[in-house]
């Protein structure tokens, strides 16, 4: 396949046979022969064919192979005549990661910070296996569905200010639960309030590196050694259970010949399915918005019990990692509505966006990056060029390189931790070969990935933070 | 013949699962999802759950039947240790599988260490004659 090199940062499939629109990468030369060694480029390719795509399809830097979509990939289709698709929004629905800010410093929490992890290993449940430490009618549930961290926060998990702090103020106008299976809503029952396992973390970090002082102070990040809390997880079975239904109901509606992957069905945005998918899709938003928004509420209660304290555990901001939405775009110089895909990939919009939240409004939205295991994580800020780079789009994580079953014949969960351990860093986990999996040799450099996100101009670098105690599920 | 392998993928987990017959193979795949999560050879034989699963083609039907595992796990704590009496009809064009899951229910005894997402048809591939074989990608 033809790669053209536009910069030191930007690659580009050229537009050819079937493809209606070119690809685009954002990736070092190192990054690109990751990306070159899976089947990234040749989905990327695949989606510039799909109808009513817009402009360019985007491959974000930590890409790496998927299913249908790649895996950091963002499209834009024809918010009229366009398509859309579960496999370009993923099977876990709004995966995504949430930071919350506190005014303790690492010194204060050092003597105290294992007791904080274990309190929070017993107060936030994994998930996997046993469920959360409610059980939901199917009518709370809806209504969960419906208004996603509102619900959560109406019945006393946190604050208002954590919702005007939330992408789509923690809840998508457009769910609507009805459309939802009976087995979405069996899966949900159990799940809510709990972390889940696999990639999903939660994190005591401290900032270790400021780059933008004056960003990072509007952010609520101050100073280095200030502690932060990161929470990474997503809309559990309920949001699965979404994706396979409507992956199913699609195929059996459109059939899938002429597809060059299955998982790349999709349906007519304004069609009757289109529609249904796109609400109950927003069930699974809000549904990961509300477990998110009452796991934060358990690590604030953890924090009151051990630190005698939550004051200043404000929100940072809560982003999408995996989502479709309706966006206004300048397309060939015109302004136009379009539905955006990000899947494994965050939205990044610059100073002036309606869409983020006021107090954000004049420098840009911010961008959590999440690291892997024992890593560093990043926090970026929108741009306004990534709006005409990538929908205003960036990575999501270090993305991954190696598959969990190398990882889990490579490494030990017991040797990690003594690893992390010698590193000044707790760890927490259901399980040894969960924690072999998450191996932070099995992912690509996440300190590369930003550094292209910031060269490339789609999300510049405000703080680096490093963790102290990590709670896999 | 070994049950299953797992493949090189990047992301998710990749797996061939072998078989004598289409069933055997299904079977097999079955215990592959199953050992993404839990070591299916401990699991006690305590619960048999009969589940009969419909597909528009055979590569549906897998996706399908290996949902199942997901969904009794999430919904029941179910622990699927072997599967039982696994048939495949094809009726008109369309499919449709019974079989027996034998396990038993989720408790401290056992380690769960790993969550699958879902059965996605990335790669899937089906050969429909002997030795059978299913190659299945999981959204892990």
């Amino acid at each position: 396949m033809e790669l053209k090199k536009i910069n030191d940062y930007t690659w580009e499939i050229p537009k050819h046979a079937d493809m209606k629109v070119s690809a685009v990468i954002y990736a070092s030369e190192n990054l690109l022969a990751g990306v070159k060694g899976d089947k990234t480029l040749q989905q990327a390719k695949n989606v510039a064919c799909l109808l009513g795509i817009q402009r360019k399809a985007y491959v974000m830097p930590d890409a790496h192979q998927g299913y249908g979509f790649p895996i950091g990939g963002v499209a834009a289709f024809d918010g009229k005549e366009g398509i859309i698709s579960p496999g370009g929004v993923g099977y876990d629905i709004n995966c995504r990661v949430r930071l919350l800010k506190t005014d303790f410093y690492e010194k204060d929490i050092l003597e105290k910070r294992k007791l904080l992890l274990s309190e929070i290993f017993k107060e936030v449940p994994a998930g996997v296996g046993k469920g959360g430490t409610m059980r939901l009618s199917r009518k709370i549930l809806e209504e969960v569905c419906t208004k996603g961290a509102e619900w959560a926060v109406q019945n006393g998990y946190g604050t208002k200010g954590d919702l005007l702090k939330t992408e789509e103020n923690g809840r998508m106008k457009d769910a609507d639960p009805s459309y939802l299976s009976p087995r979405a809503f069996e899966r949900g029952i159990p799940q809510l309030g709990t972390l889940g396992a696999g990639n999903h973390f939660l994190e005591i970090q401290k900032v270790s590196e400021i780059f933008d002082q004056d960003v990072a102070k509007i952010f609520g990040i101050h100073s280095l050694g200030q502690i932060m809390i990161m929470i990474h997880c997503g809309s559990r079975g309920l949001g699965h259970q979404v994706a396979s239904d409507y992956i199913r109901y699609m195929e059996n509606k459109f059939g899938t010949k002429g597809l060059p992957d299955r998982e790349l069905i999709n349906a007519p945005i304004r069609s009757d399915l289109g529609s249904r998918y796109y609400k109950s899709m927003g069930a699974g938003v809000n549904f990961a918005f509300a477990n998110r928004q009452m796991i934060a509420h358990l690590v604030r209660t953890v924090f009151n019990k051990v630190m005698g304290s939550s004051e200043g555990m404000d929100q940072v901001y809560d982003v999408c990692h995996n989502v479709a939405k309706f966006e206004q775009h300048t397309i060939d110089g015109k302004e136009k509505e379009v539905c955006i895909h990000r899947k494994g990939a965050t939205r990044s919009f610059g100073p002036g966006r309606k869409e983020i939240p006021e107090v954000y409004r004049g420098v840009g939205q911010p961008v959590l990056i999440p690291g892997s295991m024992g890593t560093a994580s990043y926090i970026l800020v929108g741009t306004k060029k990534a709006e005409e780079l990538s929908f205003g789009s960036t990575a999501h994580g270090a993305g991954r390189v190696m598959s969990r079953h190398e990882a889990i014949r490579r490494f030990r969960g017991e040797e990690i931790k003594r690893d992390l351990e010698r590193k000044g860093i707790e760890l927490q986990s259901t399980s040894w070969k969960g924690v072999a999996e998450e191996a932070s040799q099995a992912y690509k450099d996440v300190d590369e990935v930003v550094r292209v996100s910031h060269l490339a101009g789609i999300g510049q670098l405000v703080a680096k933070v490093v963790p102290l105690g990590v709670m896999k599920g | 013949m070994e049950k299953y392998k797992f493949m090189h993928h990047t992301a998710d987990a990749k797996f061939q699962a072998f078989g004598q017959t289409l069933e055997e193979a299904f079977s097999h795949a079955a215990l592959a999802i199953a050992s993404l999560m839990w070591d299916q050879d401990k699991i006690e034989g305590k619960l048999t759950i009969p589940i009969e699963v419909r597909g528009k083609d055979l590569q549906q039907l897998l996706v399908n039947f290996l949902e199942e595992i997901l969904y009794l796990f999430e919904t029941k704590g179910f622990l699927l240790g072997s599967v039982e009496d696994l048939t495949i009809h094809k009726n008109e064009g369309k499919f449709s599988l019974r079989a027996l899951f034998i396990g038993d229910e989720y408790s401290s005894l056992y380690e769960i260490f790993g969550d699958v997402k879902a059965i996605t048809y990335n790669e899937m591939a089906i050969k429909e004659n002997a030795p059978f074989m299913v190659q299945v990608v999981a959204d892990i």
